[in-house]
């Protein structure tokens, strides 16, 4: 058998795979629908990921450093230490907030304007604010950081508030863990779903299968077709799945942009790439050709004509 | 090309089709298989195209065991052997044309190549220009027809049939017993199972009646 004949033959029984899917729609719809909710689960999942990483990747300023001094330090001499620290090379920005500006600031933010007015001195001290250079904005790189600046004279307090920080990132990488496992889990699932379909569908061509194999042609002969079949669910499945997660984040463009827009931010909800998109269909062709290879080699094998 | 040797074949039911059954027929012979109904015609054809197997005893085809042969290698088997089912066999939603094809597809035979034989086939039993009509939509005389066309379209040198003739009428049957003798006359090796004993009575072939779950007659070739 030459290749060109091989290739024909190939195409004929696919072209035959996708009329026998045409002639039972609505089944073979059935299990596109439920192969692409099961996908469209985790792929959710990681295009949450995905933004969450982008809109965190700008939160450096989540690393910011409070240094308060003590009481007896006047303006001068804050900003000889606000000069100092500016000169370190690990330090991007220095801002110096005054006790009277803070003060002002902390009347206007509390509302307890008549309260303060009753203290006769301002209990508040001197404070700069320490943005990290973006090499040092880790935790490792801040913890640093704090240990030189707590060491500095006329230093009271350093505080960094990385913990929140810390526990987001955290979290996010649990939910990269959860997506692998669902996908993975859900993956399986769909090798289970296609592979029952397959089974009826071998149970529904028995016959066909019997008269095949009394006329010479082997198990691998009357798998082929299913196997297109398994292909076509899968593919099928995945298309869904990838509009269903292009229509779940469409749905929630708008209200994530609002949100970020009282936040003051401009982040824009970004939905899964091309690459992504074809590697889904890919995988899910896959599924679903793994699912049918299973169930038709062996319910195949079980067909004796008689 | 077939031996019977004390051939012995019981279904799972308990019923014993065949008792010791032992007959050969030579490469190129023509040989009529017959019997009361339930004699075990189809059994005896079933042991050579292995859908069933023997009990016991051993069936010998082109020189080879058939216990010798594997379940993976009974495709390959198969493709050497023509058989005409009594209940036609045929894949009832697809056209009469892809049913006589189904051998040379299998064959991985090009589809020009196809068509013309599918076509030389269907003309040997009268049935051209009947190509992308549906079994069903035949006559069980033309289906039975388009089993035998199926058969013949790959040119196995062995050929089996399971009253290929039973629901033809006198003339139809005649032309296809013809039809098996000139296959038989350019080297083909046919057994046909029939119980139409003035069919055969016209061919000078030779006969295995069948009896008892044994051989009871067997006329000389
Ligand atoms: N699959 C089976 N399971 C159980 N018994 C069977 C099976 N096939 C055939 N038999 C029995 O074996 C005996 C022989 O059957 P077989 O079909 O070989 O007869 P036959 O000579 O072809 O009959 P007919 O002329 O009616 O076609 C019969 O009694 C039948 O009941
Ligand atoms: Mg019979």
């Amino acid at each position: 058998m030459n290749l060109r004949a091989y290739g024909l033959r190939h195409a004929q029984t696919f072209v035959g795979a996708l009329g026998r899917i045409a002639a039972a729609p609505l089944g073979a719809l059935m299990t596109m629908a439920v192969i692409g909710i099961a996908l469209a689960l985790p792929l959710c999942l990681v295009v949450f990921l995905q933004n969450a990483r982008a809109a965190t990747a700008g939160w450096n300023d989540a690393f910011d450093l409070s240094v308060y001094l003590v009481k007896s330090a006047d303006l001068a001499r804050t900003r000889d230490i606000a000069t100092e620290i500016q000169k370190r090379g690990d330090v991007a920005t220095v801002q110096v907030v005054t006790a009277t500006a803070a003060l002002a600031q902390f009347r206007k933010d509390s509302g307890f304007g008549a309260a303060l007015d009753a203290l006769q001195d301002n209990p508040l001290p001197n404070t700069l604010i320490v943005t990290p250079a973006l090499a040092a904005s880790t935790p490792a790189g801040t913890a640093a950081l704090r240990t030189a600046i707590a060491a500095i004279a006329d230093v009271d307090k350093v505080q960094i508030d990385t913990a929140w920080v810390e526990r987001l990132l955290a979290m996010i990488d649990l939910l990269r863990r959860v997506a692998l496992l669902t996908a993975g889990l859900l993956g399986i699932g769909v090798v289970l779903i296609v592979g029952n379909t397959i089974r009826l569908d071998i149970l529904n061509r028995r016959t066909e299968i019997e008269v095949m194999k009394l006329v010479g042609g082997s198990d691998g002969f009357a798998r082929r077709p299913f196997l297109y079949g398994g292909l076509c669910y899968g593919f099928g499945g995945g298309v869904l799945a990838l509009v269903l997660v292009g229509a779940a984040t469409a749905a929630v463009a708008a209200p994530v942009a609002r949100l970020a827009g009282l936040y003051g931010s401009r982040f824009q909800l970004t939905g899964l790439d091309f690459s992504t998109g074809i590697a889904v269909l890919a995988a899910a062709s896959l599924l679903g050709w793994v699912g049918s290879w299973i169930a038709a080699t062996h319910h195949i094998r079980a067909i004796n004509p008689s | 090309m077939i031996q019977f040797d004390q051939v012995y074949k019981r279904y799972p039911n308990g019923r014993e089709a065949l008792a010791g059954v032992s007959f050969k027929v030579a490469r190129g012979d023509m040989a009529f298989l017959t019997g009361h109904s339930g004699a075990g015609k189809s059994s005896i054809l079933k042991l050579i195209g292995l859908i069933e197997r023997p009990t016991r005893g051993r069936v010998i085809v082109d020189g080879r065991s058939t216990d010798s042969i594997k379940a993976g290698s009974i495709p390959q088997f198969r493709r050497q052997i023509g058989m005409v089912f009594q209940d036609h066999k045929l894949l009832h939603d697809r056209p009469v044309a892809d049913n006589v094809a189904l051998p040379l597809i299998i064959a991985g035979i090009a589809r020009r190549e196809i068509d013309k034989r599918v076509r030389a086939a269907l003309d040997q039993v009268g049935l051209l220009g009947k190509e992308r009509s549906r079994p069903l939509e035949l006559s069980t005389g033309e289906q039975q027809r388009v089993g035998i066309a199926r058969a013949v379209v790959a040119k196995p040198p062995l050929l089996i049939a399971d009253e290929p003739t039973g629901n033809l009428d006198p003339d139809l049957a005649l032309e296809v017993m013809r039809l098996f003798k000139r296959f038989n006359d350019v080297g083909v090796t046919v057994i046909v199972a029939t119980h139409d004993v003035h069919l055969i009575d016209q061919f000078g072939a030779r006969r295995i009646i069948l009896g008892e779950g044994r051989v009871a007659v067997e006329t000389p070739p």
